[in-house]
């Protein structure tokens, strides 16, 4: 009986997670297109709802009531098991997101870890949904994705490494609380700049969208999906992209903290600072999805391993060697 | 401590099948899975045994880069058409055949022998060699026997590695004959004058470009 307790209270706070997510991700595809249109002087979609708000959720109908084509020369398991794959992954990392002081699902020792390594994990939705279509422009999407995703997560790894030397642990809720001095912004801004980047690359947005260049591979490995599974793997990449948000809001921007320790910022929750960093930040994706011209794929390899790498690990030894040279190293 | 018991025996469960099916399963590709399945669950075995930090490296190393080029070799290459060539046709299978079973039947006595050590040293067995305190986390643990104790062993392996990177890279690298290369610098530092020409284009006649 005491474990069916537990069991039910886990749910309903997974539950009460979870659907804040789910709604958020529908919310912020509608602010994407609405962002995209406005920079090209565009409407957007605007006539579902008030502002055009519940466009997201008449094509997620949309999609459900597609049929869903399965190939016969397709691998059928994987071919299934490949969106299922990419959207649990982009919501099972949310678990060890803070949204203030003891406001965490899991508040797990390696908090920044686990992030890292299910967001490593994601790029097999996209592998397993690219072999297991067997037709050659969702492989070759699916190739360059592989490539792509475990290049920058390299210099994002590094990246992590910079501020885990200012803070002294790997829980999120600790990196958080370090900068109530000082947002790390400040001192690792260099670091933040190649952050977002590598973040606009992991999660597949323009400019570096290559694995679905639709003017080169049609939608890359998501070519013969069709319907809800379609509609999973566009779960997924929007819940991985609010992630790397949330991720970079937490590494850089404060996380929950208000920007000024004063009265009236003092009252509004620390989940509200949270949403606006991420929202902030994921405006900012948008912008440079409208803005920046899409890069050739040497380009994209080139950058990430000759120009971020080398930076950032150089970044490393300076930041270390500024902790230790005016005695600032976290202690245990 | 029932769930724990219950948590346990499916992940290992998981982890033998999946384990035995790397080895058994008749698609290439499948059999990479099942090794990807059998390292996550090995690594959440890792983390009930209190390993938290081993467990996510695991996690970042073998699954997310590691597994990855597997795969990649894997898709990559033709398998289905070699496991024909080794298996199927009398010339060549007496060539592979036999290494491998020499193979198996020296890691089969391998692990004899670990076991047995066990059985001679039963110190061996037991896990409490080296105490870990509660107080700090086993990140912070790690690090402090491992860059104090063990920092020779610890740069001798970086090193081992290193080496192994460049070695890879050495053997692999060559330039082609005939490879037209762009140049960043000189795209970038094209003018306008250069590559723009406005001609006076006179009617009935028109101009000759490009000689």
């Amino acid at each position: 009986m005491e474990y069916i307790n537990l069991v039910f209270e886990e749910v309903y706070k997974i539950l009460f997670l979870l659907v804040p997510v789910l709604v958020s991700v529908a919310m912020i595809v509608w602010l994407d297109r609405r962002v995209w249109a406005f920079v090209q002087k565009r409407q957007g979609p605007n006539v579902v709802g008030p502002f055009g708000l519940l466009q997201s959720l008449a094509d997620a109908l949309k999609y459900i009531f597609k049929e869903i084509i399965i190939p016969a020369s397709s691998n059928k398991i994987i071919f299934i098991l490949a969106p299922i794959i990419t959207m649990t992954l982009a919501l099972i990392a949310w678990a060890v997101i803070p949204f203030g002081e003891e406001q965490v699902l899991a508040n797990i020792n390696v908090g920044i870890l686990y992030i890292f390594a299910v967001s490593s994990l994601g790029v097999y939705g996209i592998i397993m949904g690219g072999w297991a279509s067997n037709s050659k422009y969702p492989f070759l999407g699916s190739i360059r994705s592989a490539a792509q995703m475990v290049s920058y997560e390299v210099s994002i790894g590094i990246i992590i490494i910079n501020v885990l030397l200012c803070v002294g642990s790997l829980n999120l809720s600790d990196i958080v609380l370090a900068q109530e001095n000082i947002w790390f912004i400040i001192p690792l801004f260099p670091m933040f700049v190649i952050f977002f980047i590598s973040a606009l690359a992991e999660t597949n947005r323009p400019p570096f969208d290559l694995p679905e260049a639709e003017a080169e591979l049609v939608a890359g490995y998501q070519t013969e999906y069709s319907g809800m599974m379609y509609a999973m793997f566009w779960l997924g990449e929007y819940a991985n992209i609010l992630l790397m948000c949330a991720l970079g809001s937490i590494l850089f921007l404060g996380g929950w903290l208000s920007p000024i320790d004063l009265y009236p910022f003092n009252l509004i929750p620390g989940a509200i600072w949270l949403v606006i960093k991420i929202l902030l930040l994921f405006i900012l994706f948008a912008l440079v999805k409208a803005v920046v011209p899409r890069y050739r794929y040497d380009q994209l390899m080139r950058l990430g391993w000759k120009i971020f790498l080398p930076f950032s690990l150089t970044y490393v030894v300076l930041t270390a060697s500024y902790l230790f040279y005016f005695n600032l190293l976290p202690s245990l | 401590m029932v769930a724990h018991a219950i948590f346990f025996y499916v992940f290992s469960i998981i982890a033998v099948i999946s384990a035995i099916m790397v080895t058994v399963s008749k698609n290439t590709v499948h059999s990479v899975f099942f090794l990807i399945l059998d390292f996550i669950s090995i690594s959440c075995l890792f983390i009930m045994i209190g390993a938290e930090f081993l467990g996510m490296i695991m996690l970042i190393v073998y699954v997310g880069a590691v597994a990855v080029l597997f795969l990649f070799v894997v898709m990559m290459l033709n398998v289905a058409q070699q496991k024909n060539q080794w298996f199927k046709s009398e010339s060549t299978s007496s060539s592979h055949i036999p290494v491998g079973l020499i193979i198996s039947t020296i890691i089969f006595f391998e692990l004899i022998i670990v076991v047995g050590g066990w059985k001679y040293k039963p110190e061996l067995s037991n896990p409490n060699t080296t105490q870990i305190s509660n107080e700090i986390s086993n990140t912070h643990s790690l690090g402090q026997v491992l860059y104090t104790e063990y920092i020779h062993i610890f740069q001798i392996s970086g090193m081992i590695l290193l080496i192994a990177m460049i070695g890879a890279i050495v053997l692999t690298f060559r330039r082609r004959e005939g490879l037209k290369t762009q140049s960043y610098l000189k795209q970038i530092s094209r003018e306008r004058s250069e590559g723009i020409e406005v001609l006076e284009v006179q009617s009935n006649k028109g101009v000759k470009i490009d000689d």
